[in-house]
């Protein structure tokens, strides 16, 4: 005999409305069934009454955690589709922003973890610490959490030398900062008595389910797509992907606290060779009929994938978002069964659900 | 009085991007720290005074706001956070956008911007305190939402 619990929509963990409707024998999951659709917009077909400049603000709205990386990854698919080469400092710049926005996001995370299994101080003090980057968010693009520095053609806004100190003492005051946090997550007792061996994916499991991101990290398979070759900057970064082998809660939360130093590697590295020049070219011109085009790019939850097509006006013919969540939930569906009903919260949260993404 | 220096808020996500939610968790923590005005977030609608929501209403989720919004009891205020719950925003033209949040339940205070600072959402919540306190001293009346029957989803 079994009974169904709904999970959300509305939910003290989830800040989200999303809904899980948990199949429970006593106190055991054994199944989940995802209920979608709390927040729809429907910005895939918005692209039909804005033209492909305004459709950045859009995308950057699709989320506003990662929404430095949602501008960016449809600017650089425009830019493939019009066949425009962006100055190499606008590179640069968009790492460097990315970078920081991966650092709040992963800061968030940790924090609103800790809050899900009743570890209150800890979900404070990460986010005493995030509100570091946020000000050099705020300080360099005039907004703190949707930045619009990213344009078709490069970016809006540039790094002065002045800016470039703040953020590099900013970097170095935080890394201790980080280290006290990864004592917590990784040696504490409590946190371990947790999350080790709960909610565990393997290796084979995670590949054939499709997650992405930290979750696919986690159980042990090596893939980033900031290592591929579509992203060479990356390479010139001397980025290192961040694996832990055990696939449960623990492993992914160890990923996460990993590659926050590789982003503070990755900013110190992106500020050392940042070449000086223009930030931005002028587009002119719309896409061609029957154009297409895909741009990847790893986001603090995975791998988002914009597809494009233009029909020869200044609006595009379709744009299709394959977000990071949409792809993890299939694997997060694998992982809850056999778990206990008060662990459901802290599996749910470590595959780091993006509502507002998904569903869009 | 004593209501207006220990509100409860309950934070609803309606269609909301995430940007507003944050930084209203933001006020919550140690930089803006809202708890020393007694500010305290709550997962239940039965204990909150002050409904804060973020983002527009669509066809779904709007039975979901009219629950939430009957449960908690009165004296309430609902004190609407962004551009999108205010007005629908940038994406009012959207198909399933159906606009801001007073077109289902009464607004009685509004924070603009796309998002607001947390300065800007903890002076919402300032206003919105002065409009509970004339509401618990019966100044001002609430009232209910009606839900439609064949509107009531099974499960919210």
């Amino acid at each position: 005999m079994t009974t169904v619990i709904p999970f959300g929509p509305q939910h003290p963990v989830l800040p989200e409305p999303v809904q899980l409707k948990l199949e429970l024998d006593n106190d055991v999951v054994v199944g989940a069934l995802p209920s979608l659709g709390y927040v729809h917009r429907g910005l895939e077909k918005f692209v039909d009454t804005k033209d492909y400049n305004q459709t950045l603000y859009i995308c950057e709205r699709i989320c506003g955690i990662c929404s430095a990386i949602h501008s960016i990854t449809y600017a650089r698919a425009v830019e493939q589709l019009m066949n425009v080469e962006i100055p190499e400092r606008a590179e640069y710049l968009r790492v460097i922003w990315s970078e920081l926005a991966r650092v709040q996001s992963h800061l968030l995370w940790l924090g609103l973890f800790a809050d899900g299994f009743g570890f209150e101080s800890l979900f404070m003090e990460c986010w005493k610490y995030r509100e570091a980057v946020m000000d050099i968010m705020e300080m360099t693009t005039g907004n703190r959490v949707i930045t619009s520095m990213c344009k078709v053609g490069g970016t809006s806004k540039d790094l002065s030398k002045e800016h470039i100190n703040i953020i590099l003492k900013a970097i170095d005051d935080l890394e201790p900062q980080v280290k006290n946090l990864e004592k917590v997550f990784v040696n504490n007792y409590t946190v371990k008595k947790r999350l080790v061996g709960l909610g565990t994916l393997p290796k084979q499991l995670a590949y054939d389910v499709g997650a992405v991101g930290p979750t696919l990290r986690g159980s042990g398979v090596h893939f980033d797509i900031r290592e591929s070759p579509s992203w060479s900057i990356y390479k010139d970064l001397n980025f290192k992907a961040v694996v832990e082998n055990d696939g449960d809660c623990y492993a992914r939360t160890k990923v996460r606290i990993y590659e926050l130093y590789e982003c503070f590697k990755l900013i110190r590295n992106a500020i050392s060779k940042l070449p000086e020049g223009e930030i931005s070219i002028q587009i002119k011109g719309s896409p061609t009929a029957g154009a297409e085009a895909i741009s990847r790019s790893e986001q603090p939850r995975g791998e988002v994938v914009y597809y494009v097509k233009g029909n020869g006006t200044k609006n595009l013919e379709r744009l299709k978002i394959r977000t990071p969540t949409f792809a993890n939930i299939p694997a997060l569906l694998q992982m809850l069964p056999g778990i206990k009903l008060a662990d459901v919260p802290v599996v749910v949260l470590t595959v780091d659900p993006c509502i507002s993404c998904t569903e869009r | 009085m004593a209501l207006a220096k220990s509100p409860w808020i309950i934070h609803v996500n309606c269609n909301s991007c995430n940007g507003c939610d944050i930084e209203v968790l933001a006020c919550l923590t140690p930089l803006y720290d809202a708890e020393r005005f007694g500010v305290l977030n709550i997962g239940t609608p039965k204990q909150a005074d002050i409904m804060v929501v973020t983002g527009s209403i669509n066809y779904k989720n709007v039975n979901v706001l009219k629950n939430i919004y009957n449960q908690i009891p009165d004296p309430k205020v609902v004190l609407a956070v962004g551009a999108c719950a205010s007005t629908g925003g940038i994406f009012h033209d959207c198909y399933n956008v159906i606009g801001g949040v007073d077109q289902v339940i009464p607004v009685d205070a509004y924070v603009p911007g796309c998002c607001p600072r947390p300065e800007a959402i903890l002076d919402g919540v300032v206003a919105a305190l002065s409009v509970l306190e004339s509401k618990s001293q019966g100044k001002i009346k609430g009232k209910d939402v009606k839900l439609k029957g064949n509107e009531v989803p099974s499960n919210a």
